[in-house]
């Protein structure tokens, strides 16, 4: 929406004589998207936010008369109400929250290390390399599921290559089981303590959330990193290009080593790129869908339902389309809150008097090095979608 | 900066809802529903028109598009009405938006879990008593497709539950006809001389529509009869489960998915499992998949209250939008006519729903009589409004039933049960 209101702003100033057309012109080159989008996007929200909050039983216009408003019964039937709607929503948040929590690290980690990796001008075969991280990326999920429900079969590569270093794999698939609970049953636990056993939110126990992604889910997450990895090593790559080397040059003269070039002066100034991939990564985990349509249905025991799923099966196979479109609403609201956290994580701040002390030691007074200044100097970002590191550069 | 953008946002929601208003988008919607809203489920007039009829189906392959195909065909040709046949991608999907719409196909399978939830909306006609054979469906199918006491649709086939088993592996046991298991004894004995060398003696789907038949052995059900009352954590079907917890632990019966296939009949076809309690549908997979598997398909043994198996059947749904009901009304009858049923079954399978079929259908099939003496005693899957999800959940739990306490399980499903009858 942004992108839309820019071009109103500036034709919103009405000026008189020579550039009176100006706004007409203006509104009349927009107006297509404008009502496309409207169209295609608002009215639809706009309606499912109705649905939300009405009866509609799936049959006709969610805005004919047979329709009510029951205010927030649908929200209170998958959150409040206990029932089998409220521990499915609550089963599915779990499975996502963990997904979501090993998958946004890992794949940022990642992207960044395979970025780093052929970024390096004296590496052979940089190309190649670079088409190869990247492949999973341009390859539909579909495909990429199916080849993912081959390897990871209870006869599959994976476990016949598992079996040559002497590991009995799981039935990837098959097994519910969570891998924090196994890890924990691998020491002995098996059961919860009765303070995480005895209480419970949105249905589901404490020592449930806790059970981690169950091994079917496991497969999933390494299949999200795989696919994804390469998408944003792109960026990064692009991001790294635009880091000048008289950077790294200055810091090399101030006997800086690779590590600490890496992490103090390299980094810092990939601040907006990382906040575009740990975004991206974020709004991306959160809607996982297709993987779970195509690959598990949801199973083995629910440990692979999403929030997405589940907003689909409410709807259409439940004919609860209420509670389908309440889901999905929630759903927005938990991605808007975790990109505000992390945009708040990852805002600019001064550098710290610990970090400051570092640089100012009496034996070297005075004058900032250009490192230094570098390392101070951390790259201001003023809109979370502009990744052009040139800017800061000219600055 | 801020005010300003704060403007133009105002600005431009000014301008889209003035685009709408101009392109009439708003009153668009409002027009299905008044269209839709006229046919309030029990209507006892039937439209008419010259309307072609559209026929939407989920196909299980070629074999059955084809044979609805020529059979929609065949009736086009003699009554002169025009008909096409859809085959759906996914059907549940396909529907809701066509009831959504206001503009569904006028006659579609319909399964009985998806049955409760259309008609409370008023999707549906119910038209089963205006069918020249009403009579004549088997009472269990008729219950099945019944709604508040309105038979909804006619069923257009079903199947059932037996046991299906491995004739070479069961020579090799050295076991014979005598030895064809008649009670939970017997199965526990043949299982455990069957499981060897790495098969298994019983191989099953990790599902109620599995499990279910031991359930309906023992004498229980998830809903009472009349679909009333939750009965799901009965010592019945405690002790059902309990059957079948003791033996997938002893290794003499398992889950398809936990030797690494996707259904009994994988698991039985590829010889992993020396039995699989599967439908009719089995056959059409072993000729198929599996031609080389010599197999016998006998009744199900017999729990401590009885004989029981489950049946699975869908109807021809007829939408109460639909602008030619009453030609959709004679080519549903046409279809589960005997003629008609019986071809069905021999392109793809299915029993006819019909009693008047039933002996005509054994004689063609003498080897898989087992299946319809099923009919006899089988129950179907309960179809109250949100059973599904319920359902959905139960198979869920019994995936852990080998290591799970059968008595937390089912009183887990009592409580879902009870939040969708009544």
């Amino acid at each position: 929406m942004t992108a839309t209101a820019v071009a109103p702003r500036r034709a919103g100033k009405a000026r008189k004589g020579l550039r009176r057309g100006e706004a007409l012109a203006g509104w009349l080159f927009t107006g297509p998207v404008l009502i496309i989008l409207g169209v295609f996007l608002l009215i639809p929200v706009v309606m499912a936010l109705w649905v939300s909050f009405s009866d509609w039983s799936g049959r006709g216009s969610p805005f004919s008369s047979g329709v009510s408003f029951v205010g927030l019964e649908n929200y209170a039937a998958i959150t409040t109400d206990g029932g089998l709607p409220t521990r499915d929503f609550g089963t599915a948040l779990r499975n996502n929250g963990w997904y979501v929590l090993l998958v946004v690290p890992l794949q940022t980690a990642l992207a960044l290390f395979l970025a780093v990796l052929v970024n390096r001008a004296i590496l052979r075969g940089r190309g190649f390399f670079r088409t190869a991280f990247y492949f999973p990326s341009v390859t539909s999920t579909v495909a990429i599921t199916v080849l993912w429900l081959f390897l990871f079969s209870a006869n599959g590569v994976v476990n016949e290559a598992l079996s040559w270093i002497g590991i009995s794999g799981p039935n990837w698939w098959a097994d519910p089981s969570g891998i924090v609970h196994n890890g924990l049953a691998a020491v002995g636990v098996t059961q919860g303590p009765p303070v995480l056993t005895e209480n419970d939110f949105l249905g589901l126990s404490w020592w449930d959330w806790l059970a981690g992604p169950s091994v079917a889910m496991t497969a999933l997450i390494l299949m999200a990193v795989f696919t994804t990895s390469g998408t944003f090593m792109l960026l990064f790559i692009a991001a790294l290009q635009n880091i000048g080397s008289e950077i790294q040059e200055a810091a090399m003269m101030d006997g800086a080593n690779g590590w600490q070039r890496f992490w103090r002066v390299t980094l810092p100034q990939l601040r907006p790129t990382l906040f575009t991939v740990i975004t991206l990564g974020l709004i991306g985990c959160w809607q996982v869908y297709d993987q779970i349509y195509t690959g598990t249905q949801g199973g083995p025991g629910k440990t692979t339902m999403t929030p997405a799923y589940l907003s689909y099966t409410s709807a259409f196979l439940g004919q609860d389309w209420g509670q389908g479109a309440a889901i999905a609403f929630i759903l927005f609201a938990i991605i808007v809150a975790f990109t505000a956290f992390q945009r708040w994580v990852l805002r600019e701040r001064p550098v710290s008097k610990r970090r400051a002390r570092q640089y100012q030691q009496p034996s070297r007074p005075s004058t900032a090095s250009p490192a230094v200044a570098a390392s101070a100097r951390v790259p201001s970002v003023p809109e979370p979608t502009t990744t052009d590191p040139t800017k800061e550069d000219e600055r | 900066m801020t005010r300003q953008k704060t403007r133009a946002l105002v600005g431009a929601a000014l301008l889209i809802t003035g685009a709408l208003a101009l392109t009439a988008c708003g009153s668009g919607f409002d027009d299905g529903g008044g269209a839709g809203s006229s046919g309030e489920g029990d209507a006892t007039e039937l439209t008419s028109s010259d309307d072609a009829l559209t026929i939407l189906i989920g196909s299980s392959g070629d074999a059955e598009t084809d044979a609805v195909e020529s059979a929609v065909a065949a009736w086009s040709e003699e009554s002169g009405v025009e008909a096409s046949v859809q085959v759906a991608s996914d059907l549940p999907q396909q529907l809701s938006q066509g009831f959504a719409a206001g503009s569904p196909p006028d006659l579609f399978y319909l399964a009985t879990e998806a049955l409760a939830g259309y008609a409370g909306n008023g999707s549906l006609v119910a038209y089963g008593d205006m069918l020249a054979n009403a009579d004549d469906f088997y009472p269990s199918l008729v219950q099945n497709f019944t709604v508040d006491d309105q038979f909804y649709c006619a069923p257009k086939d079903f199947s059932t539950l037996a046991l299906v088993i491995n004739k070479g592996m069961w020579d090799a046991a050295g076991l014979t006809d005598d030895d064809i298991p008649t009670t939970w004894e017997e199965l526990d004995t043949v299982a455990q001389t069957l499981t060897k060398d790495g098969v298994v003696g019983l191989a099953f789907g990790a599902e109620y529509q599995r499990v279910g038949a031991f359930m309906a052995q023992a004498g229980g059900t998830l809903v009472s009869d009349d679909g009333t009352e939750a009965v799901a954590n009965s010592p019945e079907n405690v002790e059902a489960l309990t059957y079948v917890k003791d033996h997938l632990e002893a290794g003499s019966f398992a889950y398809a998915t936990d030797i690494g296939t996707g259904w009994g009949g994988e698991a039985f076809g590829s010889q992993k499992a020396a039995m699989t309690i599967e439908g009719n549908w089995i056959t059409g997979a072993m000729m198929n998949d599996y031609p080389d598997v010599d197999y016998v398909v006998a009744e199900l043994p017999a729990g401590p209250v009885g004989p029981g198996t489950m049946q699975f059947t869908n109807c021809w749904g007829m939408a109460a939008d639909s602008p030619n009901q009453q030609a959709a009304l004679e080519l549903v009858e046409y279809l589960t006519s005997t003629e008609s049923q019986l071809a069905f079954s021999e392109a793809f399978g299915p029993m006819p729903s019909i009693q008047s079929a039933a002996d005509q259908w054994s004689a063609d099939n003498p080897e898989l009589t087992a299946f319809l003496a099923g009919a006899d005693y089988a129950v179907g899957v309960p179809t109250n409004d949100g059973i599904a999800a319920v359902i959905t959940d139960f198979n869920a739990q019994l995936e852990s039933l080998k290591s799970g306490d059968p008595q937390q399980i089912l009183d887990t499903v009592q409580a879902n049960v009870e939040a969708v009858v009544g």
